[in-house]
């Protein structure tokens, strides 16, 4: 449940007129939004932790493959795959 | 069953277990708080790997184990009672409630939703002005902030047909109820990594001063619980009980300081019922008064009884560490993921079901 997974900053959106950070963030090519508030330095390319549709920390390139082939070799990647119907 | 060369670091795992082998001279119990942490331990079978003398307990960090039965009516309610569209995390809705689960409710025509994130639900309720969204919110320090801003994104959009139904649970609270507990006999925690990863880490300070036991703040792969466990290992033998922090490629000593920001914005701390165990004062988030309109409870004014416990069942001994799983004579025979007696072997997080699914105890039950 606490699950969080490394993913790469495609895009950057300024929601809510221009009070909220969201982007579009690559699981391994899975696409899905994130929030950037609590990581407001994060950038186009870098890579962020995310839970739950928040990025809660930027995480180095290395860590991130590193982290993301461990969670899709064990099978733990199947919530980003959860969709709205 | 993972073998050593499954590993995507084998000689590092191997020589992590060889340095923990010299290291230990005598008996310790080292409980991982984190039910994400007990379910790696479990499925990459590192429980086995470890010397006799290292005995892991399993905590009570799974949010969906120990979310109070009454709650899960309480969605069901919302969901066929009220109409609602009622959104959680796909691990809540095939827990059973005292009449049904939210898998049920939604096999009856409830309109129950599985959804990624709370964000999510927030567009929702955009997208649907007419009928009332309800997001089930459960979870410990590490999901509080992404519930939060849910209700602040509803709020700054104006978006009024949203609320959470919430159940936030937090594991310092946790740490101290299993050391109360006389029966319990833990001599080291690894922390939660993610957790402290908001929250940061001094809050652990306080319950080594007191309960003078080691907590090493760890990470979720199996290098990390095997390096955390050295490290907590290496304290007990030299007689220290610190916080240490082993992930602490993710983990700063103060957290995400904005996540605290938008937790505190939204809830405050408030007693707490723990499924299989009991109300733990202080242990878990409320929604705040004056966000009181995004609160399912207050909003639809619910009021139902906590449901009693299976007596059959034993979770308050096993998510102690007082009982292992298949020291019940229920398990894997009478209780099972698909008709659990009670919280652990709810989710693949809690320690029943962790063992039911991948562990050999399971087998020789089966067998």
């Amino acid at each position: 449940m606490c699950l969080a997974i490394p993913g790469k900053i495609q895009s950057i959106e300024m929601i809510h007129g221009g009070a909220v950070k969201m982007a579009k963030v690559s699981f391994g090519g899975i696409i899905k939004e994130a929030s950037l508030e609590m990581v407001p330095a994060a950038d186009v390319g870098d890579y962020v932790l995310v839970h739950v549709g928040v990025a809660i920390s930027k995480v180095n390139e290395e860590e991130a493959h590193k982290v993301f082939g461990y969670l899709k070799e064990a099978g733990e990647i199947d919530e980003l795959y959860e969709t709205r119907n | 069953m993972k073998y050593l060369s499954e590993f995507r670091s084998p000689e590092l795992v191997e020589a992590l277990l060889r340095e923990i082998k010299q290291t230990v001279t005598q008996e310790w119990n080292i409980m991982e708080v984190c039910g994400g942490q007990t379910h790696s331990l479990v499925k990459n079978g590192l429980l086995n790997m470890l010397p006799p003398k290292i005995e892991m307990i399993h905590g009570p960090g799974c949010p969906v184990c120990v979310t109070p039965v009454s709650l899960i009516d309480k969605a069901v309610y919302l969901a066929m009672e009220k109409g609602v569209i009622l959104c959680s995390f796909g691990d809540m809705i095939r827990v059973p409630g005292s009449g049904m689960s939210l898998l049920e409710a939604k096999a009856r025509g409830a309109d129950v939703r599985i959804l990624y994130s709370p964000l999510e639900a927030v567009k929702i309720a955009k997208e649907n002005p007419d009928r009332e969204v309800v997001f089930f919110a459960v979870g410990f320090e590490t999901t509080a902030p992404a519930n939060a801003l849910s209700v602040i994104h509803a709020h700054r959009e104006g978006v009024k047909n949203y609320s959470i139904l919430a159940s936030h649970v937090l594991v310092p609270p946790a740490i101290e109820e299993v050391m109360n507990d006389e029966l319990s006999n833990v001599n080291g925690f690894l922390g939660a990594g993610h957790v402290c990863a908001i929250m940061g880490i001094f809050e652990y300070y306080p319950l080594v001063e007191k309960y003078k036991v080691p907590i090493v703040i760890t990470g979720f792969e199996p290098v990390d619980l095997l390096e955390g466990i050295l490290m907590t290992v290496k304290q007990l033998e030299a007689g220290e009980a610190r916080v240490e922090n082993q992930y602490s490629r993710i983990v700063m000593k103060e957290g995400n300081l904005k996540a605290q920001e938008i937790i505190y914005e939204v809830f405050e701390v408030t007693d707490r019922l723990w499924r299989g165990m009991e109300i733990i004062p202080m242990s878990g988030y409320k929604v705040k008064e004056a966000y009181s309109a995004y609160d399912a409870e207050r909003k639809f004014n619910i009021s139902i009884e906590e449901a009693p416990e299976n007596p059959e069942c034993i979770a308050g001994e096993i998510m102690k560490g007082i009982k292992k799983p298949f020291e019940c004579q229920h398990f894997g025979k009478k209780c099972k993921p698909s008709s659990p007696l009670g919280a652990p072997m709810v989710s693949s997080e809690g320690a029943c079901a962790a063992y039911y699914h991948y562990s050999a105890y399971a087998e020789q039950v089966e067998s």
